[in-house]
């Protein structure tokens, strides 16, 4: 049998996505519907999760438990996190994007794998529903998003039954999705074409997917076993049954520590395509680049116990996990000077995309030092279980991953779409995230040194007024959704039309239409061995069809 | 595949690049192997740390019988080889004397489960009695699934090379060769589980 792509298997080549908006509804196995298909699915999960987000603020502004009783409460802090982890970050910025780019980037016609990835996107909505409606049918899990047992254990069985088999539902289109990527990465490249040579989100989306293969089963297996204690009345997990708690967190955070790195690296990657384009200079230190990647996805499977520090962990294991958490900082840092020195005397037109990425540098730097000194077990001890943790988070996962993923929507959406989108609503949309995410956030780290514990619907009424200030700034991430929308939907219907390549990029995706045809090219696929050669002079540079307003342009 | 020099074999790669989409199933299953079988580590990993650090009460500490287990470890091994048989003799046209291999791989594989069972229903503990009951049954029952799963490939395979012109031939040995490869991960996995399990 060979795999031949079945999909409408047009007799003329010449003729762009040919059928109507129902195909995005369908078990479509091309490449590019499957990437808005993830893209919209988890941005309709980002407004479920936001509005979650929106109660727990709200509950907050004052210090007794009015909004909600304190069981909802649970109920929803659990939701919004596993929504927002498991439902809008990692499908998006590894399925979404990854699926849209990859195969233009390795100069394939479709990914490896084309109805396993039908597959394993549609392993998502029916896990994301079944999630959900568990508040409805019985009361959602009330054990937050880690599900620690004991307390996943004595909190109402149905719920967390029903959040585990989600979990694990949606665990499995990760994987699936994983050894795609690898297979596309390694085995799908061009002939002619080089690892070395490859655009950066493809390195990310390496690393990422190794990731994925080698953590996600070992939260599968545990989320089984504690089902078994569940159901089954089994001890593993349950100290009463001579079990061990602490087993757990170790299954858990090994992979849900390298599940911060599932949903950073690729928007690491993401960043590293956006900033040459609009600087016109080449990604400053590509090799290195590289190597840190691989350096995180090796750092970053050993450095798990760092979250267990208060969990009893003996001396020996808090000084490794310290030592090997401070060593992460070390290739993070060296992504983010290359960054710096790509800005650097860049001829930088700071467009929506390019905010949203110093936006996000801007975010990560600081979430990524309060990171450094949670790796600190005297400080840890200090501040765990308190809002600086859930402050420190949110800064990595809200003010990194998810600006970048808005900065990536305004950068494709003219391929995707073959229009622009409104710069003043972008601009207008950066300003109020930026300022609501900072609002919102940055207080928490006050209440948190002061030792407000998370997860918990009151508080003393000493933290009220930073709470209030902290909930003034997440109306604000709220009503920032609104431009955004807006501009969406506006730019799709009557958006300046952009032309083939609106940015001039070099990057292979943009080397054909926007929006591009269904085997993405008419004819053979490019060979794109230095994807950031720019600098270079303009008459030098081959590009068949420069055409559309282009904001750097512009900018000169 | 025959050898080719350097540029022929690009040429070939460029060909068949254009030509249809590429078949790399065998390293997604691959792949899908090194994901599963990192479920495993973490099932291992648990029943090491648990026997490590959770003490059993004296009454409640028992000693695993050998004798059925290593029958299982034989025949587990001896099915690997018999499964090598079959592939080799569909890639020579042979689907009688393949099909006959494959049974007999069948064959071992259930005989594998109900030695299994057997022990099961001999043992003097259940699965919630205590912390090593339940870690031994998660991790035989979970290998037990993959057995049953990979005995399931197998009589499929054996089904579908029936005729020469059948799904699987000596043109399109690759479902042969996935659930062949699948059925030495499953063994390799025993080995493991038979030596941290029952000998340690």
């Amino acid at each position: 049998m060979t795999l031949t792509v079945p999909q409408q298997s047009p007799p003329a080549p010449q003729s762009l996505q040919p059928t109507g908006w129902l195909r995005y509804l369908s078990f479509s196995v091309d490449h590019k519907v499957i990437g808005l298909q993830y893209l919209v699915c988890g941005f309709a999960f980002y407004l479920i999760g936001g509005a979650l987000a929106g109660a727990i603020r709200t509950e907050l502004v004052s210090p007794i438990s009015d909004f909600m009783p304190r069981d909802v409460y649970n109920q929803v802090l659990t939701l919004h996190g596993t929504v927002m982890i498991f439902l809008w970050i990692v499908p998006v910025v590894n399925g979404a994007f990854g699926n849209y780019l990859i195969p233009f980037y390795v100069g394939a016609r479709d990914m490896a794998f084309p109805r396993l990835n039908a597959v394993a996107f549609w392993l998502i909505p029916p896990a994301g529903l079944l999630l959900i409606s568990s508040y409805f049918i019985t009361g959602a899990a009330q054990s937050g998003w880690t599900a620690y047992p004991p307390l996943s254990l004595t909190t109402p069985a149905s719920g967390q039954i029903i959040w585990i088999l989600s979990v694990l539902l949606l665990g499995g289109s990760s994987i699936f999705g994983g050894i795609n990527f690898i297979a596309t990465i390694l085995k799908l490249r061009r002939p002619g074409l080089k690892l070395m040579q490859l655009p950066m989100y493809c390195w990310a989306m390496l690393g990422t997917s190794i990731l994925v293969v080698l953590s996600t089963p070992v939260l599968a297996g545990t989320l089984i076993m504690l089902s078994f204690d569940i159901v089954a009345h089994t001890g593993f997990f349950n100290p009463g049954l001579g079990g061990n708690v602490v087993v757990y967190q170790h299954l858990f955070w090994f992979y849900s520590h390298p599940a911060v790195y599932i949903m950073v690296l690729p928007a690491f990657g993401l960043v590293s395509e956006i900033l040459p384009i609009h600087c016109r200079k080449p990604l400053f230190g590509y090799t290195t680049m590289v190597y840190s990647i691989m350096a995180i996805v090796v750092l970053g499977l050993v450095v798990w116990a760092h979250h267990m520090f208060t969990s009893g962990t003996p001396p020996w294991m808090r000084l490794f996990f310290t030592i090997a958490t401070a060593f992460i900082a070390v290739p993070t840092g060296i992504k983010f000077f290359n960054w710096l020195a790509t800005l650097w005397g860049g001829k930088i037109s700071l467009n929506s995309a390019v905010l949203f990425s110093c936006g996000f540098i801007v975010n990560f730097v600081l979430g990524g030092i309060t990171g450094v000194a949670l790796a600190q077990v005297p400080f840890d001890v200090h501040v765990h279980d308190t809002y600086f943790v859930v402050a420190h988070f949110h800064y990595i996962v809200y003010g990194g991953s998810v600006f970048v993923i808005f900065a990536s929507i305004y950068h494709w959406y003219p391929k995707v779409t073959g229009r622009l989108m409104n710069e003043h609503l972008g601009r207008f949309h950066f300003l109020l995230t930026f300022v609501g995410f900072n609002l919102c956030f940055a207080p928490q780290h006050w209440l948190g040194l002061n030792g407000m514990p998370r997860r918990v619907a009151e508080y003393d009424p000493q933290f009220q007024l930073i709470n209030q200030f902290s909930s003034v700034g997440a109306l604000l991430m709220a009503i920032s959704t609104l431009p955004f929308l807006w501009n969406v939907i506006a730019s799709a219907l009557q958006g300046e039309i952009a032309g083939d390549n609106p940015w001039n990029a070099l990057t292979p995706e943009w080397l054909t239409s926007s929006p591009p045809p269904v085997e993405n090219w008419k004819g053979e696929a490019p060979l794109v061995t230095n994807p950031y050669a720019y600098g270079t002079p303009e008459n030098e540079i081959d590009l068949n069809s420069v055409s559309g307003s282009d904001l750097w342009r512009n900018g000169q | 595949m025959t050898s080719l020099s350097p540029q022929d074999q690009v040429q070939e790669q460029l060909e068949h690049h254009e030509a249809e989409h590429p078949d790399h199933r065998m390293f997604g299953l691959a792949t899908f192997l090194v994901a599963d079988a990192m479920t495993f580590a973490g099932f291992f990993a648990a029943y090491l740390t648990f026997k490590a650090v959770n003490p059993l009460l004296p009454g409640a500490i028992y000693e695993l019988e050998l004798p059925l287990p290593t029958l299982n470890t034989i025949l587990l091994l001896v099915s690997s080889a018999t499964f090598h048989r079959a592939g080799v003799n569909l890639r020579k046209g042979c689907n009688e004397r393949c099909r006959a291999w494959l049974l007999g791989t069948a064959v071992l594989g259930l005989a594998f489960l109900v030695s299994q069972m057997v022990e099961y229903f001999t043992l003097p503990f259940g699965l919630a009695d205590n912390l090593y009951a339940s870690t031994f049954y998660a991790l035989t029952g979970f290998h037990g699934l993959h057995v049953t799963l990979g005995a399931l490939m197998i009589l499929i395979v054996w089904w579908q090379c029936r005729t020469p012109s059948g799904r699987v031939s000596a043109s399109n040995h690759f479902p042969l060769e996935a659930a062949e490869l699948y059925w030495h991960f499953v063994d390799g996995i025993w080995v493991i589980l038979f030596v941290i399990l029952y000998l340690i």
